[in-house]
């Protein structure tokens, strides 16, 4: 370890504004795209979904008449 | 020769093997970076002319060299898929647009972070650091080309053009720190003679651009999957897939 104190670590030398804020820049981006990735098979899946019952509302319909 | 590998680009075996080989990149992709970030940040020494703020290289040159070489895997599968008009390259070439835009965006906020403390400005029109924004404006702008066609056969084309013609970029990236005389220090890497740092800088930096390249590859899969699925709307398999999972 480099530093004596916790408090030491998050001082960082006197530069804790820019270390932290890029390790925090990264950190946010970075989940914002992964989380946004991970919700995207649901949205398609469901888009696909909502089409397929409209198909088969169109295809009820057309029999009726 | 290389017939074998057309099976794989049948679109439901590349989402079911991209999703067999998804966990492992994930995992490797947490653990090195949780290594290689607790290593950089608290194990390895202070820098005798830096001092502690060198610690955001850890995080800067993985994401510096990674937006790179995801720009160099983007163009490659979008010169397949134009090539040989492999849709599922073309489907790769997608994914990793996203992918590497925001690796670029860290890059250029760390490199602005790490400016203020040691050159004194965030910003300067320096080569190094313009070549690295011209590569924000060609990811953004193969993601602006590839979203504005309804036709994808037709988007895909046009973003892979744009994606191949930007490679131009990637050298000028690299040597713009020997060609033009700039504020950005040269590599402190080198792969073939003796690295400008000491080892134990050295490896957890190592470590964290491993973890970004794994980390890459993740969410590229990811964004595959989801791309395979939206292309694939009118395959048997993938409307199963809605049925099950695509319900409210």
């Amino acid at each position: 370890m480099q530093f004596d104190s916790l408090i030491d670590f998050l001082n960082m030398g006197g530069y804790a504004f820019y270390v932290w804020l890029s390790y925090g820049i990264t950190f946010f981006s970075l989940a914002t795209l992964i989380i946004l990735s991970l919700l995207q098979k649901r949205k398609i899946l469901i888009q696909i979904a909502k089409k397929m019952q409209r198909e088969d509302r169109l295809k009820a319909n057309r029999s009726n008449s | 020769m290389w017939k074998w590998l057309h099976s794989y680009a049948d679109p439901e075996r590349a989402y079911n093997l991209s999703g067999k080989i998804l966990p492992w990149f994930s995992i490797l992709a947490i653990a090195l970076i949780g290594i290689g970030s607790v290593w950089g940040l608290a194990f390895a020494p202070a820098d005798y002319q830096q001092g502690e703020s060198y610690r955001i290289i850890f995080i800067h040159v993985p994401a510096a060299s990674m937006s790179m070489a995801a720009y160099m895997g983007m163009a490659t599968s979008a010169f397949i898929g134009l090539v040989w008009q492999i849709k599922s390259a073309d489907w790769v070439a997608a994914a990793i647009a996203p992918v590497g835009a925001v690796i670029t965006f860290i890059a250029l906020m760390t490199g602005a972070a790490w400016g203020k403390p040691m050159w004194g400005t965030w910003w300067v029109w320096d080569a190094r650091l313009t070549a690295e924004l011209v590569l924000l404006f060609l990811y953004l702008g193969v993601i602006a080309l590839y979203a504005s066609f309804e036709d994808k056969m037709l988007a895909a084309r046009a973003a892979g053009i744009l994606a191949i013609v930007g490679v131009i970029n990637i050298p000028i990236i690299k040597y713009s720190v020997e060609w033009w005389s700039s504020l950005h220090q040269p590599s402190t890497i080198k792969i073939t003679e003796k690295s400008t740092m000491s080892l134990e800088m050295l490896y957890p930096l190592l470590i964290n651009i491993a973890g970004f390249g794994l980390m890459v590859g993740a969410i590229t899969l990811i964004r595959f999957r989801c791309e395979i699925l939206a292309r694939n709307s009118m395959r048997h398999w993938v409307r199963e897939l809605a049925r099950i999972e695509g319900v409210k």
